[in-house]
């Protein structure tokens, strides 16, 4: 019961953590909260300068040139006489205001263009995808060069000019975020809702795209200034009114005289990029760090969801709950001359109060020629047990307890290179998910060879030989072409028949398979089933079949185990176990089937389930 | 008998293929069936049968490329705009996977009331609805200020029941609700959807690959292959004597849990595609 009632305590505190705004997450960041108030202050700084200074930084008074800091001069003065605090505060109005201009046009622009090119996809998305790639392909520097000659040194006009050179960053990166969303089918239910366009965007779509957004432009604020920057020092600039850029200009010609005059614009432009790069960078790192957390939480929230969800009917009260749960005689047995025997085994992952066990003392056995059904529901730990046997637990799971055999060969503390020569030649896997479990790039028949070679020490020619064999064993009807095939030229069904031949094709003792035909469709479903069987009778192997399908169980397994919350709470012959089940939560499942039951009537006894579920 | 809610009539879908001048891939090849108010049509099929595509086409996030669709007596086919949006009154939907069907950065309370407030709800009125909404899917009032995150599979597809709730629609398309469901959620989540029917008089069409849920939902049933109708007609006559040969095929395929009578059911079916091989 501890453990169905943990998420009431643990999901208040990943709440509060997901519903931080952007705000409380720079806040929340040290290094960023630093750097955004350093520009903060530069920037304010700037916009009071006239409070700030007492000298015109334009005004120039030959008598007073190159006099190092004084009372009245903080930072003393250039060749002109010219006050250099005056004209860092002043400056920094046109480097940084430059900078500003530059960065609004180019997400003006590129994040219109990239909201709705990524949204609408199609012909539009090209015909600015195309714009954007000339864009891209344009010499900054030369159009920046060629814009000056024909229209004069204007900052203004410049910077207006730069931003639509930088559009194609914010474009790109705005589109390919959008794309994204846009399949999302909670945007698809904002439609059907009636929602225009405009809200759509504003409500589902800009959320999404709100923080890269922000990190990029910090960064791309860095190439601005830097440019703009440049092109002040070489000259290129209004030499009229004082920038950074045009700071540095004077002081290289006076360099070996007033050697310091360097030292202020220089930091000046260091620190405002220095800020820039670290705020862009913990901004980036703060948000990153919430899909883990959120990934993590969210799949222990589930899992203990589900947990609750499945415990709520069979738990009237807490008192008989407690009373009725206790397994059912027999739930530990692990017949004589098992070939798999697990005893007690517990699988635990570590969490934020040590090590949590997911798997809590499972025994179970299958005998060659004999098929164990492993039932239950999400979160139940019948994946992770089945883990646990193949030695291919996750990062972070261990096995914590119990003793793992496999054919007279204990498993827990076997070395790496041990295992590894145990998986295919005494157990062999099939997993869920045909597809993900085929390496895309390479070609069918080098995936089935390679295991062979390796597990079989055979040749080439008879690996290939064998495969082809296999291929054709589990029904494929044209194995050549299927062995030089890539896996995304199959189809599922075809996929799982090429991971049944490449599991059996080493005659394992124990077969692994988990949710086999869940991804599939019921048809393929019933062959894959089919050839399972056979299978298993021509190689007499021990299978344990992982499943929450009690359809599956029945149709294929000889004796099942069902699994909750980590544990086996009642196992038996298939028979006895489906004609009579003994546990609450073994009725409550088989309950809670569509078999037998009145089309259009209530599938469970009304209990006060919002109140169960409530507790979460 | 008065006119269908929903008179879906020849549908044809295609989507085109990318490269020059290659044919449009035809996904819907002429599907013809209607929902009346009040009932549950199921649509049963495999994966590429298009039942989850004719679910699009009614909510008009499919294109029609040829035939219709009507509702309530109005050609609802090629709406656009804010037409459109006035249809979505009365029709909405349940989608498959209750992790992205809710927007994950907004809480319950204004995923529920975002489309009242749409539809020109006040905020107030919206709020008051939303205690309503939940409490008609068997969720705590406290819901409201919580994320989606925070919720199991089965307590987010009853969020998404309730946002369909929210403006009191004639149809609800629902489009494989309780597949990534437990089976005990499932069972729990398909007993809200009678009660609900009952309480409310929304007609349902149910998409699912499984035929025991349509069977359990349905008053009709309508099969599809490749986007082809195979099947259409009363619940229990489809799914218990279909006329059809691949619907039995469907129907055999389905493992019974019960292993005596799958062992027959098995043994039925093997027989049948032997003779099927023969013949």
């Amino acid at each position: 019961m501890t453990q169905a009632l943990e998420p009431a305590t643990a999901a208040p505190k990943s709440a509060s953590a997901q519903r931080q705004g952007l705000g409380s997450r720079i806040a929340s960041s040290p290094m960023a909260a630093i750097s955004l108030g350093v520009l903060a202050f530069i920037v304010l700084a700037v916009i009071l300068a006239p409070l700030l200074t007492r000298f015109d930084p334009s005004v120039s008074d030959i008598g007073q040139a190159l006099l190092g800091p004084s009372p009245e001069h903080w930072l003393g003065t250039d060749s002109a006489g010219r006050d250099v605090f005056s004209r860092i505060v002043y400056g920094g109005r046109i480097t940084l205001g430059g900078a500003a201009l530059a960065l609004i046009v180019a997400m003006a622009i590129g994040v219109t263009t990239g909201l709705f090119a990524g949204y609408f996809g199609g012909a539009l998305d090209s015909s600015v995808d195309w714009v954007s790639n000339l864009l891209i392909a344009l010499p900054n520097i030369m159009i920046l060069l060629a814009v000056r000659a024909a229209w004069g040194s204007n900052v203004w006009l410049s910077m207006t000019v730069f931003g639509v050179l930088m559009a194609p960053g914010f474009h790109r990166l705005v589109r390919a975020i959008v794309s994204g969303v846009r399949n999302e089918l909670y945007v698809d239910a904002a439609r059907v809702s009636g929602l225009s366009l405009t809200r759509i965007l504003g409500r589902h779509v800009l959320v999404a795209i709100r923080a890269p957004i922000i990190i990029y432009a910090a960064l791309a604020g860095v190439v601005v200034i830097g440019v703009q920057s440049g092109l002040d020092f070489l000259g290129l600039g209004d030499v009229t009114v004082p920038s950074w850029g045009t700071m540095l200009n004077e002081a290289l010609v006076n360099l070996y005289i007033a050697p310091g005059l360097m030292l202020w614009p220089g930091i000046a432009l260091g620190v405002v990029n220095a800020a820039l790069i670290i705020f862009g960078n913990s901004l980036r790192d703060a948000l990153e760090d919430r899909p883990r957390v959120r990934r993590r939480s969210t799949s222990s929230a589930k899992q203990s969801a589900k947990k609750n969800d499945a415990v709520t009917p069979a738990a009237p009260e807490p008192a008989a709950f407690a009373g009725g749960q206790s397994p059912v005689p027999g739930f530990d047995e692990v017949p004589d001359g098992s070939v798999l025997a697990v005893r007690g085994l517990r699988v635990g992952y570590p969490s934020a109060d040590g090590i949590k066990d997911v798997v809590n003392g499972v025994s179970l056995g299958v005998r060659r020629g004999e098929i164990l059904g492993l039932v239950g529901e999400s979160g139940s730990g019948k994946t992770q047990t089945a883990w646990a046997i193949l030695g291919l637990l996750p990062s972070g799971g261990r096995v914590t307890g119990g003793t793992i055999e496999i054919a007279g060969q204990s498993l827990p503390g076997l070395s790496k290179g041990a295992m590894r020569s145990m998986l295919g030649k005494k157990v062999a896997y099939i997993p869920q998910e045909p597809m993900s479990n085929l390496d895309p790039s390479f070609k069918i028949g080098f995936q089935l060879v390679e295991p062979l070679r390796k597990q079989l020490g055979l040749s080439a020619k008879d690996a290939k030989a064998k495969a082809l064999a296999m291929l054709d064993r589990v029904g494929i009807a044209d194995p050549q072409r299927t062995f030089d095939s890539y896996p995304h030229q199959i189809s599922g069904g075809m996929a799982q028949r090429v991971l049944i031949a490449g599991a059996v094709a080493c005659d394992p003792d124990v077969l692994i398979a988990d949710e086999p035909t869940t991804a599939l469709d019921v048809t393929v479903q019933a062959e894959v089933l089919d050839l399972l069987r056979e299978l298993q009778k021509e190689k007499d192997m021990a299978v344990v079949m992982v499943t929450h399908n009690f359809g599956v169980v029945a149709d294929l397994c000889d004796r099942v185990a069902v699994m909750k919350l980590g544990q086996i709470v009642e196992q038996n012959t298939v028979e006895v176990l489906f004609a009579n089940p003994q546990h609450p939560y073994t009725r409550m499942l088989l309950e809670a089937g569509l078999e037998d039951k009145t089309p259009r009537t209530r599938l469970l006894r009304p209990v006060d389930e919002p109140l169960q579920e409530a507790a979460l | 008998m008065s006119a269908p809610l929903l008179q879906v009539s020849n549908l044809v879908t295609e989507y085109p293929v990318k490269g020059w001048r290659k044919p449009p891939v035809r996904v819907l090849k002429g599907i013809n069936l209607d929902v009346k108010a009040g009932e549950t049509v199921g649509l049963v099929g495999e994966s590429g049968s298009g039942k989850t595509t004719i679910g699009r086409a009614v909510l008009g996030l499919a294109p029609v490329s040829e035939g219709s669709i009507t509702f309530n007596g109005q050609d609802i086919s090629h709406l656009s705009g804010a037409a459109r949006r006035q249809v979505s009154r009365d029709i909405q939907v349940v989608f498959q996977d209750p992790y992205t069907s809710l927007n994950p950065a907004m809480t319950i309370a204004d995923i529920l009331s975002e489309p009242l407030i749409v539809q020109g709800k006040g905020k107030a009125e919206a709020r008051a609805k939303v205690a309503g909404l939940l409490e008609r899917v068997h969720l705590p009032a406290d819901a409201g200020t919580r994320l989606p995150r925070e919720f199991s599979g089965g307590q987010r597809q009853r969020v998404a029941i309730a946002r369909a709730l929210a403006m009191e629609p004639k149809l609800i398309v629902c489009d494989e609700p309780v597949s990534a469901l437990d089976l005990s959620t499932q069972a729990r989540v398909l007993d809200l959807f009678l009660e609900i029917q009952e309480q409310t008089g929304v007609a349902y069409l149910f998409i699912s690959h499984d035929l025991a849920v349509v069977r359990h939902l349905s008053h009709r049933v309508c099969v599809l292959y490749r986007g082809e109708v195979m099947e259409m007609g009363d619940a229990a006559e489809v799914t218990e004597n279909p006329k059809n040969d691949y619907t039995r095929r469907l129907l055999m395929a389905s493992p019974i849990a019960d292993p005596v009578r799958q062992r027959q059911r098995r043994q039925e079916r093997l027989a049948m595609a032997a003779t099927a091989s023969t013949a």
